[in-house]
């Protein structure tokens, strides 16, 4: 084992009295790609942090190239040459990417504190040319698209001449184009030698791209060993302790011939453009897209968030005028939006307020305005069993404290409570590991069997073959395709999909 | 974008086409409000608060507030004040109040970076405590300055002396800002202070460097108001906070941090309100009207400039689809 650049040795790490790491003693050779899995609170994160410097260990400890190596921070961790790229990006977005490419450690004019602003953009330019980005280094962050933030993320880590390459989840935001880029960046720094841990819930990426893989569960290392030993079946009976036969369950109902949702021509100048769309009683429709085809925008729209110039939307068969949020909610809409931690959830809050608060009006008592604080809590109760939100007390406990899984339970809960006739959800297993996938898959299937509408937009075109009665395809702002379950067809719906960009 | 190529550079500048507007009009009402005397006067006058502003501006990158200049131009004059008395040499006396001022900003710095105090609560307390401080040193006499401390009337090639001190100060601040790490990294962290955390950055002293450098912005400018005035007295400072804070806004300061500039944003800041209250005085409205009117002037902009940034971002949003019959993406929201 000469070519072990890194070992972790007896790693352990509890936060406050639970523990989230034990024992894990793992080899990292030198230069190879090793995908590390596991669920949502699996440990893989608090891993990394360690490695990174971000987290300290309680006990055990890490070699780097046979040397015992405990970084304080994350400087030490750059200065041991171990860079990590954060799966929520680590930008200044004020600020130009070389300035964001070199802000711990500025080149300065011989001794005086001084930028040198010249050899700054030199090196900038250097690092971005690595990554294929070929913007002008002066280019402030914020006009640059999250592929782009991606790339100049990887730069900075390429910038730092880095021996160590950490990506968590580096795919969530991009395209799929994007993402075949980062694959082609990641395979040129292996062919350099670089040594690179990639965490990500899409095993298939893991297993197209790693050498190696790791699987850690519950704070332990389960399996680990080169990627043939593994198959995406394996992983994932790994990853959850037990085979799982499904990832999706069967649906259980058929769509009604009510009505609940219809846009007619529905159009808004850049953004949206002659949307029709029907959506049924308890109907699950999915609508597919790469990003930028304008999905989350229409759900926008819909919800009343963002307003439109042209065509019709009609409700329960009756035509509204305006959309409002306010008004939409009263008539049994809700909305699950694509990003929980800032739209989503109040994070330092308990799961019942969470849970609770767009149900609110309903638990009203009649002459004052008060809430039936019992009331809300059996319900509370009742939806944490229903979805089984893993918390230790609903009425305690933070949701930030929560894994990834777990909180977009509470999302869904929150708006379940409302018990909704129309609801959109918009990337509701992003970010979220298979056993609670499987779980909020069960949900949707259940609400559209008592009857809901469910608007199901994703950009995991499987998730929508898996749990859809039909699925549109959106690009550009348009409709592009319709497929009904019957004729469901992976590769005519990504072709759909791609019209625009294989022309 | 056709329509943006004119809207956007309108609403980018705006504090600038305010400061013009506002010199426009005043002009035009009184044929002796454009003249040299006239503007010296002005940025004479406006110096200490921009002194203070400009201190405050680099708090507000960083996402803090300051409250409590006001009661540390107080202290630095009260010291002042009784070293003189007690025969001290003059620039013996300033360098020692300048110093005390720049305590004052430390207590800040520590209260927020190792404390943990909000800077708004933390502020309000040395605000508070230190309006005490000050009465207590003076037991709340008024002093009369020695003929020797009006060196702030002096000028030099015809410029004021406290328009010297505060165009060093802003140079100063705006090679900070632009040209040091330590800069870059006070807008990074007010961007985003968790990946400044995790980028390495040592937050918690760049958090107790904006407060120590604008608690010597505050001693400053407590230096040359209270050699403007000739004297120290209880009210020395009140409410520049507010003066400050609005400058600084004015000239583009985002309340929540990372974006905003000491030049030329803060500094038009400060010469707007500072022009608009002096016209005033030419225009003879009355004495009581002109604290309304400098509110109300002070609001309408801090409402333009929240409106320009909410159009700013729905302009700078991408948009998915390119329409037919033009080369550009979507131009200017279509009235019905």
């Amino acid at each position: 084992m000469s070519d072990t650049i890194l070992r972790f040795e007896g790693v352990n790490k509890a936060f406050f009295g639970v523990s989230v790491l034990e024992d894990v003693t793992l080899d990292v050779e030198r230069g190879s790609i090793v995908g590390l899995v596991g669920e949502n609170g699996a440990g893989k994160s608090t891993l990394m942090n360690i490695l990174g410097g971000v987290v300290l260990m309680d006990g055990g400890q890490m070699l780097l190239a046979g040397e015992a190596y405990a970084p304080r921070d994350p400087r030490d961790a750059d200065r041991a040459g171990i860079a990590f790229i954060h799966q929520e990006l680590n930008l200044f977005t004020n600020l130009t990417i070389a300035e964001n490419l070199f802000i711990s450690e500025f080149p300065h004019c011989g001794p005086t504190p001084l930028l040198d602003r010249g050899r700054l953009r030199k090196r900038a330019r250097e690092a971005l040319a690595l990554v294929d980005l070929a913007v002008s280094p002066d280019v402030r962050v914020e006009r640059l698209s999250p592929g782009e933030r991606q790339l100049v993320e990887v730069a900075k880590a390429l910038a730092m001449d880095a021996r160590i390459i950490i990506f968590d989840e580096p795919t969530t935001s991009l395209t799929t184009r994007e993402t075949e880029r980062l694959f082609g960046i990641i395979d040129r720094l292996h062919q350099a030698g670089k040594t690179i841990i990639y965490i990500s819930h899409i095993l298939r990426d893991v297993m197209r791209i790693a050498d190696a893989v790791a699987v850690l569960r519950d704070g332990q290392l389960v399996a680990s060993g080169p990627v043939s030993d593994f198959s995406i079946h394996s992983m994932i009976a790994a990853m959850v302790g037990r085979e799982i036969e499904q990832l999706y369950p069967d649906r259980t109902s058929q769509p009604g011939p009510e009505i609940s949702l219809e846009l007619r021509q529905l159009s808004k100048a850049g953004i949206s453009h002659r949307i029709d769309l029907v959506l049924h009683k308890g109907e699950v429709l999915g609508v597919f897209g790469l990003m930028g085809s304008g999905r989350s925008e229409l759900a926008r729209i819909i919800f009343g968030l963002d307003d439109f110039d042209e065509g019709e939307v009609l409700i329960d068969g009756k035509p509204v005028k305006r959309l409002s949020p306010t008004r939409n909610i009263r008539n049994g809409m809700a909305f699950v939006t694509e990003n929980r931690r800032e739209d989503g959830l109040m994070m330092e809050a308990t799961v019942a307020d969470n849970l609770s608060l767009a149900a609110l009006p309903a638990y009203r008592t009649r002459l004052v305005n008060t809430v039936r604080s019992s009331a809300v809590a059996s319900a509370v109760k009742d939806r944490v069993d229903a979805l089984s939100i893993k918390v230790h007390d609903a009425f305690r406990s933070e949701v930030k404290g929560l894994s990834g899984g777990n909180q977009q339970k509470v999302v869904l809960g929150k708006w379940l409570m409302t018990k909704p006739s129309i609801l959109i959800i918009d990337e509701p297993t992003r970010g979220v590991d298979v056993g609670a996938k499987f779980e909020i898959y069960e949900t949707i299937d259940r609400i559209a069997a008592a009857g809901t509408a469910v608007l199901f937009i994703s950009s995991e075109l499987e998730e929508l073959l898996g749990m859809c009665d039909r699925i549109l395809v959106m690009g550009q702002g348009e409709v592009l395709g319709s497929f009904d379950r019957a004729q469901f067809h992976e590769e005519a719906i990504l072709r759909t999909a791609f019209r625009e960009h294989v022309a | 974008m056709t329509s943006h190529r004119l809207t956007m550079p309108v609403l980018r500048n705006m504090p600038a086409i305010l400061f013009l507007l506002a010199f426009a009009l005043f002009s035009l009402l009184d044929p002796r409000f454009a003249t040299f005397a006239n503007f010296s006067n002005i940025a004479s006058s406006s110096a200490f608060v921009g002194l203070v502003a400009v201190g405050m501006t680099i708090v507000l990158l960083t996402g803090g507030i300051d409250l409590s200049v006001g009661a540390t131009m107080y202290i630095t004059g009260a010291v002042i004040g009784m070293l003189l008395q007690q025969d001290v040499p003059m620039l013996a006396a300033i360098a020692v109040g300048v110093l005390v001022g720049t305590l004052w900003g430390c207590v800040n710095a520590f209260l927020i970076a190792w404390v943990g105090l909000v800077p708004f609560v933390a502020t309000l307390v040395t605000l508070t405590m230190g309006r005490g401080i000050g009465l207590l040193l003076t037991e709340s006499r008024q002093f009369i300055l020695p003929q020797e401390m009006a060196y702030a009337a002096s000028s030099y090639l015809g410029i004021p002396l406290p328009v010297i001190v505060f165009a060093i100060v802003v140079v100063a601040a705006v090679v900070f800002l632009r040209w040091t790490a330590m800069g870059r990294q006070i807008y990074a962290m007010g961007n985003n202070v968790e990946a400044a955390r995790k980028a390495g950055l040592n937050t918690r002293r760049l958090t107790a460097s904006v407060y120590v450098i604008s608690g010597f912005c505050a001693a400053l400018a407590g230096v040359i108001l209270v050699s403007q005035q000739g004297s120290i007295s209880a009210g020395l400072g009140q409410g520049v906070e507010f003066d400050a804070i609005a400058a600084a806004v004015l000239g583009g300061t985002s309340l929540f941090g990372g974006v905003g500039s000491v030049f030329p944003g803060t500094v038009i800041g400060v010469l707007l309100v500072q022009m608009i209250s002096t016209g005033m005085v030419y225009l003879q409205i009355d004495l009581y009207l002109q604290d309304m009117v400098a509110a109300i002037v002070i609001f309408f902009a801090v409402l333009i400039d929240a409106l320009r940034m909410r159009i700013l971002t729905r302009l700078e949003r991408r948009n998915i689809r390119v329409e037919k019959g033009s080369t550009e993406v979507q131009t200017a929201p279509s009235s019905p």
